[in-house]
């Protein structure tokens, strides 16, 4: 009796024992081998990527969001909005029984609300605001996004609602929404750790409503996230999600090979021959959000003169570039949005090819015999430029063909950012990737005459253009928007600020057991949505 | 003895002034814009440039900003990070235990090895154990550590899965960092097969951080115990009749020794050098790669006050060296 007895309870505990570990075993972790450590976890004071990765775009949700793998703008905390008349004044009306994350270090008390939005905003715009100064309070996206000019108040109308007022209407503000920096924070989690004289703690322990909960952070080593059980939209398909901080690519690739990380980002070019190969891999590629250019400074001699810039474009061979430089992972660009991005205009003829025709339009503009000019070549490589030196050497190459000669000038990363925007250059190889897949991220951040002093690296203020994406940014009927940077597109072209040259490719290895990842077309890695294969 | 501490004591300032001259302006020489790599492609309008440099402190002269860093300095601050915006010295704390503790693996693996690879040459002088032992650690001392570690990562980690290719552990543990040092926290920790991960992932890198200093230790034995080998101390020794184990082991390795705990001194400043190295390759979070980093984003309080804690230690490894050396060789306190 007493042995069956305990054979019984034996058998009671192994049975546990098995179930506990089927348990332990069935949860599944994703390990996304990332590329660096993140500046904080408060993504409105960053502007890096990484860092956007481990913050936003796992742990917070924004008013408006970009859906999955695409530019399509949907509601995300706001489940709708209205727009006055006059396009400056935005009503937005707020997803109510939305919780916020529960950790050891916070217990929300209240759901989230328009306080939380008041609170994530106000941060950046008012200088007065308590925790404006936080961990360094310096908000570049919000500041580059022309946000501090744009908005003019910011008021909670109900429990609900929350009122933007703009100071001219301004069609790009709902997809601004949808970028990092304008991540819903806890107001009450902030109130609590500037009561507890801690408010720098806020920055490195995120608190958000977003489908994964932060749990810990080793520096440049691991992240820790678990599935939000409470998630709005449902709880993610994955149990937990972790951070393996890896900054080589040979060896993140390696740590995919052995089978230590299911996800890696930015593959090294040489090895996506392997990948392809590799049965265990998947390798995913899409069109970029970016491009490549060649920038002629529009304020400097000779590129004053429109011929000259429309000669020294045609005589540049871009299908040859495109093999040497992007070894076929990029697409050759004819307009300086990307075909990814609505209003794409595909009707704009490409400059073709012609060192006879480039020469004889050198020619009429008074340059039978050339000149000599200079030609700068980023130190860094870029998704939308491999390779810039080897680029600058082969255009340079091309324009010796119609005489002119350009000398490869290159500097320190950050001195050629900081000379080429005093417009030292002559010509610049340079590029860009959309932060919000709205054409004004592209036209007039690059091309605008608001930007000279800054991005506007042609030093072009073309009012036909102007006018043109100025126009655009007041109308919000998304049709009309369409014509009027169809049309931008079209004068860019005859103008010829800039030389287009590629579009990159975006490549994702993974392995073969994740399910369901979509590559982000602004760069990033999210992992809500996706799944692990047994 | 007590003179002669505080004699070398003394050196230790005009040192560490150097340092800190040398790393300030150093830093302030490479070309590049704090501000501008912060803002990217995108730009920064002049104001917001000029305002963000005196957030920073660059907008003052170059003497008057060393003056202001040096006080802080004695002050114990190191400045705030501009990157991450927290303390440098928290910042170093938080990852020196990582760097220690793959020194450490690394410095046992090359002293495990080093030494009877030397002593084993020195006896054996001419024989292919000799050649052998010698040419294995002319090799390790010019391997370049980044095509050595990817190698070893490659055959070990990839090709036969006997070990993990880079970090601490193994993500499937989730282990907060007490100690910081892996080996302890996991030994504390009730996660079986915790321990396992930590001891497997400090393979690889120890190896090939260990390498050069293991290839230096092992000539620097083989050398000395040759000289050693001739001195008529040991010939009295072998007269004696004493087995060729007692007289190679006690009487010629101990004396051989004192040249060697200089060089293991010495190899603590190559091996924080090399850190910076395997620690990007097996992302291992350490301070190594914190610093690299830290120049490519120009985040110049981490770059100075890392070097200057590293610098500082090395100092202090090398006073505890000379230290030691006055108490083996009580001749060497009286000629300094």
């Amino acid at each position: 009796m007493k042995m069956r007895k305990l054979l019984s309870v034996a058998g009671m505990a192994l049975l546990f024992c098995m179930l506990a570990v089927s348990v332990h075993a069935k949860e599944k972790t994703l390990v996304f081998c990332s590329e660096g450590s993140p500046e904080g976890f408060t993504p409105a004071l960053y502007t890096s990527g990484t860092t956007f990765d481990a913050s936003s775009r796992q742990v917070f949700d924004k008013l408006s969001m970009f859906e999955r793998g695409t530019t399509k703008i949907v509601p995300g905390l706001a489940t709708s909005w209205d727009v006055s008349a006059d396009g400056t004044v935005y009503t937005f009306h707020l997803r109510k029984g939305v919780e916020f994350h529960t950790t050891p270090f916070f217990k929300p008390t209240r759901p989230f609300n328009a306080d939380d939005v008041i609170f994530s905003f106000m941060r950046q715009y008012d200088k007065n605001h308590p925790y404006n100064k936080i961990s360094g309070g310096s908000y570049e996206y919000f500041s580059g996004m022309s946000m501090p000019d744009l908005i003019k108040s910011i008021e909670k109308k109900d429990d609900y609602t929350v009122v933007f007022t703009l100071t001219k209407p301004n069609a790009p503000f709902i997809a601004n929404l949808a970028m990092d920096f304008a991540s819903i924070h806890s107001a009450e989690y902030a109130n609590n750790m500037l009561a507890a004289k801690t408010p720098d703690e806020f920055d490195q322990k995120p608190i958000g409503t977003g489908p994964f909960v932060f749990v810990s952070y080793q520096k440049d080593s691991t992240i820790r996230y678990k599935a939000f059980d409470k998630y709005w939209a449902g709880r993610a398909k994955i149990d937990k999600l972790v951070f393996s901080i890896t900054p080589d690519a040979s060896v993140r690739y390696a740590k995919l090979k052995a089978g230590e990380a299911h996800v890696m980002p930015y593959p090294n070019p040489a090895d996506l021959a392997a990948m392809k190969q590799d049965s265990n891999i998947n390798l995913m590629e899409q069109a970029g959000l970016n491009v490549g250019y060649l920038a002629f400074n529009c304020k400097k001699e000779p590129f004053t003169n429109v011929k000259v810039r429309q000669a020294l474009t045609m005589a540049i061979n871009k299908t040859a570039i495109l093999d040497a430089v992007y070894q076929g992972s990029g697409k050759v660009a004819k307009n300086p949005i990307p075909p990814t991005i609505w209003s794409y205009n595909d009707a704009v003829k490409d400059y073709t090819y012609d060192v006879a025709a480039a020469k004889k339009l050198l020619s009429e503009a008074g340059f039978a015999n050339g000149f000599e000019t200079d030609l700068w070549a980023m130190p860094v490589q870029r998704p939308y430029n491999p390779n810039a030196k080897r680029m600058a050497e082969m255009i340079q190459e091309d324009w010796s063909k119609i005489g002119v000669k350009a000398k490869i000038v290159s500097y320190e990363w950050g001195e050629y950012l900081k000379r080429s925007l005093a417009a030292e250059h002559s010509t610049l190889l340079l590029g860009w990737t959309g932060d919000n897949g709205d054409p004004d991220n592209f036209l007039a951040v690059l091309l605008g005459c608001d930007a000279m002093e800054s991005s506007n690296r042609a030093r072009w203020c073309y009012k036909p253009f102007d006018d043109l994406i100025t126009k655009a940014t007041q109308v919000s009927d998304q049709a009309e928007r369409t014509k009027l940077y169809q049309q931008a597109q079209v004068v860019f072209k005859e103008q010829a600020p800039w030389v287009t040259i590629a579009h990159s490719v975006v490549f994702q290895p993974m392995s073969k057991k994740v399910v369901d990842f979509k590559i982000d077309p602004f760069g990033g890695h999210v992992f809500y949505g996706v799944d692990l294969k047994d | 003895m007590v003179q002669f501490f505080f004699r070398r004591f003394f050196h230790v300032f005009p040192a560490f002034i150097g340092v800190t001259l040398l790393t300030f302006s150093l830093i302030h020489l490479i070309p590049g814009d704090a501000v501008e790599l912060r803002a990217g492609e995108r730009g920064i309008d002049p104001v917001r440039h000029a305002e963000m440099k005196a957030e920073m402190g660059l907008d003052k002269p170059l003497h008057i900003q060393y003056f202001r860093y040096i006080t802080n300095v004695f002050k114990g601050d190191l400045g705030k990070s501009y990157v991450t915006k927290k303390p440098v010295l928290e910042e170093f704390l938080t990852l020196f235990p990582a760097t220690l503790e793959l020194s450490l693996c690394a410095m046992m693996f090359a002293v495990l090895f080093g030494l009877p690879a030397g002593v084993i040459a020195g006896v054996k002088r001419g024989t292919p154990f000799d050649h052998t032992i010698m040419t294995v650690s002319l090799t390790g001392y010019s391997m370049p550590i980044f095509w050595w570690g990817l190698l070893m990562i490659l055959f070990f980690s990839v090709f036969l899965g006997w070990t993990p290719v880079s970090g601490r552990l193994s993500a499937l543990f989730w282990i907060e960092p007490q100690t910081g040092f892996m080996l302890i926290d996991t030994l504390r920790s009730d996660e079986p097969g915790a321990f396992k991960s930590a001891l497997s992932h400090l393979i690889l890198p120890s190896i090939v951080l260990g390498t050069i200093p293991l290839a230096v230790i092992a000539r620097m034995t083989r050398s000395s115990m040759l000289e050693v080998l001739k001195e008529d101390y040991v010939r009295t020794a072998r007269a004696k009749g004493l087995s060729d184990r007692r007289v190679i082991l006690v009487h010629a390795l101990r004396n051989a020794l004192i040249p060697v705990i200089t060089v293991i001194g010495l190899q603590t400043g190559v091996l924080l050098a090399g850190a910076i190295l395997t620690e990007t390759i097996f992302a291992w979070p350490g301070v190594g790669k914190w610093i690299l980093e830290s120049i490519g984003r120009r985040d110049y309080p981490a770059i100075q006050g890392g070097i200057l804690i590293i610098a500082t230690l090395i100092i202090f490894v090398n006073l505890g060296v000379d230290i030691l050396y006055g108490i083996i060789n009580p001749r060497i306190r009286y000629t300094h």
